[in-house]
């Protein structure tokens, strides 16, 4: 125990005197949550368009001001010949532009039929697909407020909820993100980095001359850096909660628990990468390449996983922060309890076990 | 000096695939004996080393340390031998104090024995003003010395030293060597590897391996008469001469 303790006491020695560690310990969720929580957001928000008004009737001029009135667009009214508007996309000055023909009241009322033109620039085609999407809906709106009984006799209006994050704000889909991220990275690299510092530095040879079992190293090691976590958990948790107004709406113990099971298959992971590399920056790299990547692109918080190629779909099984996604979204913004992830929990836990009992094996066999 | 036997060896034996690196050496080290163990580049003494400590699995014959069989005993055997390696072996990142602390804690020491030890080898050092400093704010030298006290911190029957003085100016390795004959002085014994043919003439005895094999072992004194040889460079390039494995 005293052995043990004098063991943990020193490896958070090394912690505290190595601000680079911190920095990326505790600077780096900050930074991602940041990042992806006010700047690299996929909402839109006061997109410029231009509405060129030819009719200036009474019906342009109420979908005129339902446009206004909509804080995704910032509107600018002006006479644009066809040329001039296509000059203004092509600086970038806006995104969408509106056209009303000339007679558009008259051909509403006495046709039955009116057309708008819609131009989007789809060389961003998200927000191009969006903001169309937006004038549509408005348009249909104005349309269905017009003549609620003179339209098609019978019609479907679909009526879309948007659950869990009815405002449809970035936020909510990147914290989970950001969470599995900043616990898988910090907690491979920082373990297999250090454990490979004493390797690379000559110490791990006094440590295997010394009564100290393999054991002993690898729970002194691991100790510090699951503290930090869990501490660097509460960060990103208070973080999300006051300064991106994304609530917890389930239970914070099960999301700790939960967290903390990612945190050990982390550990495990950075021992088994210490133990097949032999210096720090190998570890480092290996570290970032095998968790970075896979994680961000594989875990289905950039990318819908059902969209992916069938072969993709199914590495994407083995990427533990996959699972701990899952997790995450149903607790934090759904406010599922345990019943309803429990298998997500098991292949987590599974994973867990796997990569311990590896790691340990792979350690042993070095030691020889 | 008594001539209880610490470490005995028969026949001992390292093989690597079909690479003998240590080929059936035997011996007998003393206590309290500093017994140097020379021998070219890629001779073996590195690994034969590593068998005593714990740190390698010999492949064929027998070894008893401290008392305990390197088969059967390795822990009871870390608990006897302290080691330092040829690569600076503290932490950098620690005070000199926090270093000795934290290997007197792996060894199960206790709050005032660390203590104790810690004020006692300070003072030895004469390290005080700098015991709260970082280990990498103090010259190679000084750090040498420090890591051989550490190592013996634990009062160890045995401390094996693995090319202790590389790279440090004479004077310096004269007060390390200062430091082996307190420790020798007071029972502990001295296993040491060296390349430095002048530091064999301070050992006890010495062994010197060719090939994987020990092929001379004397006194200084004996080797330079078995030898016709004037001091112990010429006994060493004569029996190197010998060797056909070159440095690996």
């Amino acid at each position: 125990m005293k052995q043990l303790l004098s063991f943990i006491r020193k490896e958070f020695i090394h912690v505290w005197r190595d601000p680079k560690t911190l920095v990326m310990l505790f600077g780096f969720p900050i930074v991602q949550i940041v990042l992806f929580g006010f700047a690299l957001t996929n909402e839109i928000k006061y997109a410029n368009i231009v509405v060129v008004d030819n009719a200036k009737d009474v019906a342009s001029q109420q979908i005129i001001n339902k446009i206004e009135g909509s804080k995704f667009f910032s509107v600018q009214k002006t006479l644009m010949t066809p040329s001039a508007i296509d000059a203004a996309f092509k600086e970038g000055k806006i995104k969408l532009a509106v056209v009303f023909p000339v007679n558009f009241n008259t051909d509403l009322l006495h046709l039955n039929k009116a057309s708008i033109q819609v131009i989007a620039d789809a060389s961003d085609p998200n927000t191009a697909t969006q903001l169309s999407s937006y004038i549509t809906t408005i348009v249909a709106d104005y349309q269905a407020q017009l003549s609620p009984t003179m339209s098609a006799p019978y019609s479907i209006v679909p009526e879309v909820r948007m659950l869990y994050n009815p405002d449809l704000k970035g936020a909510p889909n990147f914290v989970p993100g950001v969470m599995a991220m900043v616990l898988l990275l910090v907690c491979v690299m920082m373990t297999s980095v250090s454990i490979v510092r004493e390797k690379e530095l000559g110490t791990m040879e006094i440590l295997l001359v010394s009564p100290v079992k393999p054991l002993m190293v690898i729970i002194a090691k691991a100790i510090p850096y699951l503290v930090l976590s869990i501490v660097n958990l509460g960060v990103i948790l208070v973080l999300s909660v006051y300064a991106l107004d994304v609530p917890i709406k389930g239970s914070v113990l099960l999301l700790v628990f939960e967290s903390t099971l990612l945190i050990l298959t982390a550990l495990a992971l950075g021992l088994f990468i210490s133990t097949i590399t032999s210096s720090q920056q190998s570890a480092m790299f290996a570290s970032m390449l095998g968790m970075m990547l896979p994680t961000m692109l594989l875990s289905g918080y950039l990318f819908p996983i059902e969209n992916m190629p069938v072969v993709l779909q199914v590495i994407s099984n083995i990427v533990p922060a996959r699972w701990y996604y899952v997790i995450v979204k149903a607790v934090m913004l759904k406010g599922l309890g345990f019943a309803s992830i429990w298998k997500e929990t098991l292949i987590l836990a599974g994973m867990a076990v796997f990569f311990t009992g590896l790691s340990l094996r792979n350690f042993k066999i070095r030691l020889e | 000096m008594s001539k209880e036997i610490v470490i005995r060896t028969n026949k001992l034996t390292k093989r690597f695939d079909d690479f003998v690196a240590v080929d059936e050496i035997t011996f007998d080290v003393h206590k309290g004996e500093i017994f140097g163990f020379l021998g070219a580049n890629g001779a073996g003494k590195t690994t034969a080393m590593r068998m005593l400590c714990g740190l390698s699995i010999p492949t064929s014959g027998e070894a008893m340390v401290a008392g305990y069989d390197v088969f059967k005993q390795p822990d009871e055997i870390k608990q006897n031998i302290g080691y330092m390696s040829q690569k600076f072996s503290l932490y950098e990142d620690l005070s000199v104090k926090e270093n000795i602390e934290f290997y007197g804690g792996i060894y199960g020491l206790s709050n005032k024995q660390i203590k104790e030890k810690s004020g006692e080898l300070i003072e030895r050092l004469g390290l005080h003003n700098e015991a709260d400093k970082l280990v990498s704010s103090l010259p190679l030298g000084w750090k040498q010395k420090l890591s051989f006290s550490v190592a013996i911190v634990h009062q160890p029957k045995i401390v094996f030293l693995d090319e202790p003085t590389g790279g440090v100016d004479p004077a310096m390795r004269r007060q390390f060597w200062d430091l082996i004959y307190d420790a020798a002085d007071k029972g502990i014994t001295i296993f040491v590897t060296t390349h430095y043919l002048d530091e064999a003439e301070y050992c006890n005895r010495v062994s010197i391996m060719v090939d994987g094999k020990i092929e001379a072992l004397d006194s200084p004194e004996g080797l330079r008469k078995t030898f016709s040889a004037s001091n112990m460079d010429e006994v060493f390039y004569k029996l190197a001469r010998k060797a056909k494995r070159s440095a690996d």
